[in-house]
């Protein structure tokens, strides 16, 4: 709609009811978390009330430290990863002649509406020992002896990447649909192979929405728990399974609740990236 | 012709403002009922916002609208007794034909009974009969057009606005809806304003013109009218084209263009020395090979031809700051080509003075 | 090029696909130890879900909760997003941001600040609490969809009401509301569906007590292992898609994707209406302006 109303009272008063809401259920407890980061922790999983520093100091410890460099690590490889795989496959979708064009789209949506759970279930049979691609490769006589691939590094990579996946090709679909015909076929006119027109042409004027594609797994994958605690072990937990173990089983609320405050700042700070190159790249468009 | 009066629509000062942008600079209208008024001029003249004023889309910055001798100016569009058809055509995707039709109808809480008696009458009424249960979609641009138009007209409103109603479709189909609305205000009799920037359209339908640009009304008039006797150099240009002569004005009502004084239509309003534009369309101008007697004529040299079959022209070089443009249909074609001295002539009823 | 085009596609395909061909494999082996290749055929990890209380207790549990979450979630976001798109509002960008904060950021997040605040009323293990939660967070996606819709609409849709006699009110009850559903239905599904499928919050609000079925196929993987969860797996796919499905079929699914105008008009015959929910779309043929 262009032409936007004059607000009356009554206006405000519905809008007041979504945002009291919101209020209440979302805005509070956040509060309330932060407020707890400063809390006393006592034994059995309960805190009370106090203004300490000591769950904010524990992000200094080596213990959180290594936990965020490995998430952050992760994630990052997965955001290649994920690029790297559904950047040329999209480009090919959105080349591609009708039918076949919406059945893969039709494909990547259905992989969207997955569950993390069941694709952490469904990776960990594929990398496991009794019925996965070891198994496969044992029956057609390629292995002697089947192996677990799972809990690794490599199975919670695979496992994010495999989530994500979807959500970047979406990503990268409006400005790949975009992408005008011409510019390519005047490289091929002007001497450069469908190869080098890829990288020469094709790339570089995607740079943006690859980059911006990037951070969306990047922000994604970090929040990821479910991937993480069924593929890999304690040593390859992402951020949020240690602060969910710190929540729940480890009992140490105030410091989770700093974690989080944490993580909050990182990925609003990703975000906020992501919106300032979509804006920059839709004044370009 | 009907006998209903109603519709009398007055504007008085209208202005209209957009922050820093005036769309509508101050305008007063008296327009007659039962006639179908276009309001014409490019795009960003104003004319838009003009009609969406009058049906109360838009609140004036100053000034009132009145109808009927009614100030309706702080009237929300909901009461005004208006039906409008929109340049994209609006119709509602969730209703059918039918649906559409008697919105207004179902609004008011008119009996159902009613309703699809009056649908059925509108329908017959744009040819589209027995087509009130499909859906939008599964209509042509033409029948969508005639199902706006038959939605707009439910109520018999007193006012019948038309914004570029036909923009959307393509020429044939649009040369044959322009008819039938013709033929249709008519035969309602309802006060109707149409706004376009298609001149032949205006031409073709109105009873009145209104020539506008940058907010202002140039002319206004029968469109005959406007086109034989334009008051300003715009709208002479803008309707059909025209010749423009530059000259200076001289004590005995004639008008010194290059070397030439040449007479004009009515009594010359300026002073001696006055700098004075003379409009001549091309197809009243005549071009021979002799020099003529009468002297209402300017000699140059002919610089391009073109032959279309059905009428030709010819860009004549009288040494003045554009060349001259003579048509004329195939009968009146003087054996000229590129090169050959002419002389073009221009009877004096012809020779309209405009304002710049 | 060729070459490299389809082998791009076909792995992409494969990894796609390889995860859910083994499982539906699984599912139907008649042996509980989930070997590959399989030994028999039997639908019995089918039928346990049916016969066993635990499974079918936490299924109804999580159809209930994506139910009235999603409910709630359209609720509370058709309010928000029509008023933020139909009136003037001062800080409108911010309240909108506001509004997708709880999706855009790691849903733990949102999980440890609900098992906070619950924890502090003393309502604590309740389901009620898991449906809010998943109802506030999930209130993002009908925001962005009605929202969406909302931009795109033709105001000249309302304005025509108006013409015809339609008070503000009376425009929003019978054209503009009408004309939101379907975004209203996608956000809906959205919601639905991915609160069907979530686990961190249900589990840091309600854990122990609500056991949702992603609690329990967590569980059931970390304990003791039944190929009834390859069952439930396969169901979800097949429930995933269907809702997914009669979700897209309401609008065009190229468009709401983003797809470039000129690639769906090649969809629809030249000389065409407007959008199903009044969207304008590109002039047709021949159009002159």
């Amino acid at each position: 709609m262009s032409e936007r109303q004059a607000p009356r009272p009554r206006t405000y008063g519905v809008l007041a009811i979504p945002l009291a809401v919101l209020g209440v259920f979302f805005v509070v407890p956040f509060g309330m978390m932060v407020v707890t980061s400063f809390y006393q922790r006592i034994e059995g999983g309960f805190y009370e009330p106090a203004l300490l520093l000591d769950s904010w100091r524990r992000l200094f410890s080596e213990v959180f430290l290594e936990r965020a460099v490995f998430s952050i690590g992760i994630s990052l490889l997965a955001g290649a990863l994920c690029i790297a795989i559904a950047f040329p496959f999209t480009y090919f979708l959105t080349r591609m002649r009708r039918r076949p064009h919406v059945a893969l789209l039709i494909l990547v949506l259905s992989a969207l509406s997955l569950s993390e759970v069941i694709v952490g279930f469904t990776w960990s049979v594929l990398l496991g020992r009794a019925a996965g691609i070891s198994n496969i490769l044992v029956w057609l006589g390629a292995m002697d002896e089947a192996a677990a691939y799972q809990p690794s590094f490599v199975a919670v990579l695979l496992g994010l990447s495999y989530i994500a996946f979807p959500y970047c090709v979406l990503t990268l679909y409006p400005s790949l649909t975009r992408l005008d015909r011409e510019v390519t076929e005047a490289a091929q006119t002007l001497g450069a192979s469908p190869w080098g027109t890829f990288w020469t042409v094709v790339v570089p004027i995607s740079r943006p929405i690859i980059m911006a594609g990037f951070l969306l797994v990047f922000v994604f994958t970090l929040g990821s728990y479910l991937i993480a605690a069924l593929l890999g072990r304690p040593e390859h937990w992402t951020l949020s399974v240690f602060i969910s173990d710190q929540a729940s089983f480890n009992a140490n609320v105030p410091f989770a609740a700093a974690m989080a405050i944490f993580l909050t700042a990182l990925s609003l700070a990703v975000v906020g990236l992501v919106v300032l190159i979509e804006s920059r790249t839709r004044r370009l468009a | 012709m009907s006998v209903d009066a109603r519709g009398g629509l007055e504007l008085r000062g209208l202005v209209k403002r957009f922050g820093e942008v005036t769309a509508v600079a101050g305008v007063d209208l008296e327009l007659p009922p039962g006639k179908l008024i276009s309001f014409l001029g490019p795009s960003g003249c104003g004319k838009t916002t003009m009609l969406r004023m009058i049906a109360g889309l838009e609140p004036p910055t100053e000034g009132r609208v009145f109808l009927d001798g009614e100030d309706i100016t702080d009237r929300p569009p909901h009461l005004r007794d208006i039906g409008m058809v929109f340049q994209t055509l609006a119709l509602f995707p969730h209703l059918s034909v039918a649906g559409n039709i008697g919105y207004g109808m179902r609004i008011r809480g008119v009996d159902p009974e009613r309703i699809r008696a009056r649908v059925d009458e509108l329908l017959r009424m744009v040819s589209l009969e027995g087509m009130g249960d499909r859906r939008i979609s599964q209509l042509s641009g033409g029948q969508r057009q005639r199902v706006a138009t038959a939605r707009a007209l439910a109520l018999e409103p007193r006012l019948f606005l038309l914004d570029e109603p036909l923009s959307a479709l393509d020429a044939n189909l649009r040369e044959q809806l322009q008819v039938e609305l013709r033929l249709l205000q008519q035969q309602l009799g309802i006060t109707t304003i149409m706004v376009t920037h298609d001149q032949r359209e205006a031409m073709t339908m109105s009873d009145l013109v209104v020539v506008m640009q940058a907010g202002r009304v140039e002319q206004v008039g029968p469109p005959l009218e406007v086109y034989r006797r334009p008051s300003t150099a715009f709208v002479a240009r803008f309707i059909g084209s025209t010749n423009l002569l530059e000259g200076r004005a001289l004590a005995d009502g004639r008008v010194r263009v290059r070397d030439v004084d040449l007479r004009v239509d009515g009594a010359l309003q300026a002073y001696e020395g006055d700098r004075v534009m003379i409009s001549i369309r091309p197809e009243e101008t005549h071009l021979s090979l002799e020099a003529l007697a009468d002297g209402n004529a300017l000699t140059g040299t002919v610089v391009f031809v073109r032959d279309l079959g059905e009428m030709f022209e010819c860009y004549v070089d009288c040494g003045l700051d554009r060349n001259v443009v003579v048509a004329g249909s195939p009968r009146d074609r003087v054996p000229v080509g590129q090169g050959d001295r002419v002389t073009v002539r221009f009877p004096p009823e012809a020779c309209v003075v405009v304002r710049e | 090029m060729r070459p490299l085009k389809w082998f791009v596609t076909a792995f992409t395909v494969v990894f796609l696909f390889a995860p859910l061909v083994v499982v539906a494999i699984v599912s139907i082996n008649e042996n509980r130890y989930m070997d590959f290749p399989p030994e028999g055929f039997s639908l019995s990890w089918y039928t346990a879900l049916w016969t066993d209380p635990a499974w079918r207790n936490a299924i109804v549990r999580s159809l209930t909760i994506a139910v009235a979450s999603a409910a709630l979630a359209v609720a509370i976001a058709t309010p928000f997003a029509y008023v933020l798109r139909a009136y003037r509002i001062r800080l409108a960008p911010l309240l909108y941001s506001l509004g997708i904060l709880p999706f855009m950021l790691p849903p733990v997040i949102s999980a440890l600040g609900a098992q906070v605040f619950w924890n502090a009323t003393g309502h604590v293990g309740r389901i009620e609490n898991v449906i809010v939660a998943h109802a506030v967070f999930f209130s993002t996606l009908p925001l962005i969809t009605i929202s969406l819709a909302m931009e795109t609409m033709d105001p000249s849709l309302r304005e025509a009401a108006q013409t015809l006699g339609a008070s503000p009110r009376q425009t929003f009850r019978t054209i503009t509301l009408p004309l939101l559903v379907p975004s209203m239905v996608t956000g809906f599904a959205a919601s639905f569906v991915l609160s069907l499928n979530e686990y961190i919050i249900a589990f840091l609000v309600a854990g122990f007590s609500v056991e949702t079925l992603p609690i329990k196929i967590f569980n059931s993987l970390r304990y003791g292992f039944t190929p009834t969860v390859a069952a439930v797996a396969v169901v979800f796919i097949l429930v995933a898609g269907a809702v997914f499905t009669l979700a897209a079929m309401y609008g065009n699914l190229l468009r709401f994707l983003g797809a470039d105008p000129s690639i769906v008009e090649r969809e629809r015959p030249a000389g065409e209406a407007p959008g199903p929910a009044g969207e304008i779309v590109r002039e047709p043929v021949g159009a002159g302006v």
